[in-house]
């Protein structure tokens, strides 16, 4: 294997793994804050859906982005009603978002468009690839200078802000009083109440963020990754994203390497297939496809340190008995 | 009690007597890759709407979401009266098999699928002689290529496809016999179909093994990897429609796979449609490869030539093309 074929690897892990960072950090905020959220896939869902149709019709990704982002943020809406102020359970309003998606999108891009559940494709109305400043000049240094313009370089902006979210996560959790608070209310929100902050308020906020980033996610599938929305176009990496955030035990850091390990096996899935050790040896490709789940599972059971999700994770907040 | 199943008996005859008297009409269903995929089912569609245009008759069609719902669907238009009932994709040879015995007045036609015509007497399986197609393509592919590497994007990983793949590979080493081919596959279940990430991911990773022409035969995920060969500015090779429009001047050809003309032959030929197994190759025009103004530039006179010759030999029985089908394996390409 050489250096070429390692960056070729690696730029397919970026580009696999940042729609899972995106959806993982959104899980990240909203289950910090007690709300488990199980329909990451169907917020991404719809925002790569009024990503794509609003970019095609307006000609703007700009304006396709913001659509994906409201889009997100009503069903985040409608989650946070159902399972803040109504005290609903959780798992079935993110379950019930997710079957909403996934109707309501191939119906309305039938409406619109009559191409059985897809947009038309986008063409140039997409993000473009951002060439960082000097890519073209180091390229000819040996090992960095590739590294620089082929694996670091030529993302698009989405690429960039997930990664760059990652600190600002850690930043927002661990060091102001925003994040101390939203930790709080996720661990003990009897507590956060005492101390006279309103816990229906710092859930709603963080289930927002949770929307915005999915938002982001679903925007750049759809008009980042491809040119144009599919029906299903998620196809399961919101409950990837989810095994990620326990892979990562609820930390930002840990979040982009769970995700980004994640990305690299569905990358040497795609691109190896079979995988011959030798001597007859062949690890099928539908093994590379579970790892992600084998290894979520193994974590879980506790073989490598104990995940223990937020204590009040999943459990509506009642003020009086 | 007896008096009122008298009655029901009698109103259910009615009502299968009325059914019959109407003439049947024809019934289409699309396999799971949707029925605009721009590629195999979306031509099945294009040939029924053909059909209805010219002759005024109704036609109905359905598109299943999940593999539970073959059998179903299959039932449900049996028992509606619907004849022949028109399935694209080999996925429902096994669910016609087990039900067409069941409603030996109903004609069923599968395209892409087999069932055994023995004892399925109102069954027509039509099929095709991929191979022959795809190695017209992949000697366009090779001659092509500025790299000496082509490269083939298959979706599901099942022989139907792996035939395409090799009947393409042969036609690439058949043009320039040290040309380098690559294949890869998408997926190993039906999901593969509709995968354009996977497909764009896949098509990247060949691009950087050097190839610069990259045949797709993977229904709507298709549409992945000629967007990704586009961008790239590399040529991409459609399957089944005419795909050459999608990318003007980055799609090389497209491999076509007359599915339309199946659907168009079975609606007309209607009640009384030949039933047993068709096998549709180069000489009977199923399959070829287009040439239109989106690609007439992008194609040369001397690929026209050889290219044209080649489909002579093969349709005088010159150049055999090896079929993946009949003992799987390939000559040109391992899997």
């Amino acid at each position: 294997m050489d250096l070429s074929t390692i960056i070729e690897l690696l730029g397919s892990t970026v580009r696999l793994g940042t729609p899972l960072l995106l959806m993982c950090l959104a899980g990240l905020y909203s289950e910090r804050a007690g709300v488990v959220d199980i329909g990451l896939e169907g917020k991404a869902l719809v925002a790569a859906f009024f990503s794509a149709a609003i970019a095609y019709v307006t000609g703007s990704v700009i304006l396709g982005l913001l659509a994906a982002i409201a889009a997100s943020l009503v069903f985040s809406l409608i989650h946070g009603l159902a399972s803040i102020t109504f005290r609903g359970n959780q798992l079935i309003s993110g379950v019930a978002l997710n079957f909403l998606a996934s109707g309501m999108t191939v119906l309305i891009a039938q409406t619109w468009f009559g191409q059985g559940g897809q947009t038309p494709a986008l063409g140039d109305v997409r993000y473009k690839p951002i060439t960082l400043p000097f890519a073209d000049t180091l390229e000819p240094v040996p090992v960095l200078g590739p590294v620089y313009h082929d694996l670091i370089s030529g993302h698009s902006i989405l690429v960039y802000v997930a990664f760059l979210l990652v600190p600002v996560t850690w930043w927002v959790l661990y060091r102001t009083r925003f994040g101390l608070r939203l930790r709080a209310v996720g661990e003990n929100p009897g507590a956060v109440d005492t101390a006279g902050v309103s816990v229906a308020r710092l859930r709603f906020t963080s289930v927002l963020i949770a929307g915005l980033l999915c938002g982001l996610a679903g925007s750049y599938l759809s008009t980042g990754l491809q040119a144009g929305f599919v029906k299903e176009m998620v196809a399961g990496r919101g409950y990837i994203a989810l095994a990620a955030l326990i892979f990562a035990k609820w930390r930002p850091w840990y979040a982009l390497s769970a995700t980004m390990l994640f990305g690299l096996l569905q990358a040497v899935a795609l691109r190896y297939q079979n995988i011959n050790l030798g001597d007859g040896i062949i690890i099928p490709v539908q093994f590379m496809n579970v790892l992600p789940y084998i290894l979520t599972i193994i974590i879980l059971a506790g073989f490598v340190g104990a995940a223990i999700p937020p204590r009040a994770s999943g459990e509506p907040y009642t003020k009086e008995r | 009690m007896t008096l009122k199943t008298t009655f029901l008996g009698a109103a259910a005859t009615a009502l299968v007597m009325a059914a019959t008297a109407a003439v049947a009409e024809p019934a289409l269903i699309y396999d799971l890759g949707g029925k605009f995929d721009k590629s195999f089912n979306e031509a099945a569609y294009h040939g029924a709407e053909e059909w209805a245009k010219e002759t005024g008759g109704k036609y109905k069609d359905i598109e299943i979401s999940s593999e539970a719902q073959r059998e179903q669907v299959l039932r449900r238009f049996a028992e509606e009266g619907f004849s022949p009932i028109i399935t694209t994709g080999f996925s429902f040879s096994t669910p016609i098999a087990n039900i067409a015995a069941d409603y030996p007045d109903v004609k069923f036609v599968t395209i892409d699928g087999y069932v055994d015509p023995d004892g399925h007497p109102n069954v027509l399986s039509v099929l095709f002689k991929e191979e022959e197609g795809s190695y017209l393509v992949g000697m366009l592919a090779a001659e092509k290529s500025t790299t000496g590497t082509v490269s083939f994007v298959g979706g599901m990983d099942i022989p139907l496809i792996r035939k395409f793949a090799c009947g393409y590979a042969q036609g690439a080493k058949a043009a320039k016999p040290d040309i380098k081919v690559v294949a890869n596959m998408i997926g190993t279940d039906p999901s593969a179909w509709n995968d354009q990430l996977k497909a764009s991911e896949l098509t990247k990773a060949q691009i950087a093994q050097g190839s610069d022409v990259i045949f797709a035969a993977a229904g709507a995920s298709g549409l992945g990897v000629l967007q990704t060969a586009a961008d790239e500015n590399v040529y991409g090779i459609g399957v089944d429609s005419n795909q050459n429009y999608l990318h003007p001047g980055h799609v090389l050809t497209s491999m076509l796979k007359r599915v339309d003309l199946a659907v168009k032959e079975a609606m007309t030929e209607g009640e009384d449609l030949k039933t047993g197994v068709k096998i549709e190759g180069l000489a009977e025009d199923g399959v070829g490869y287009a040439m239109d103004d989106n690609n007439a530039d992008l194609i040369t006179d001397a690929m026209k030539t050889s290219v044209a010759d080649a489909k002579a030999k093969i349709i005088s029985g010159e150049i055999k093309v090896h079929d993946y089908s009949a003992d799987n394996t390939c000559p040109a390409l391992d899997f």
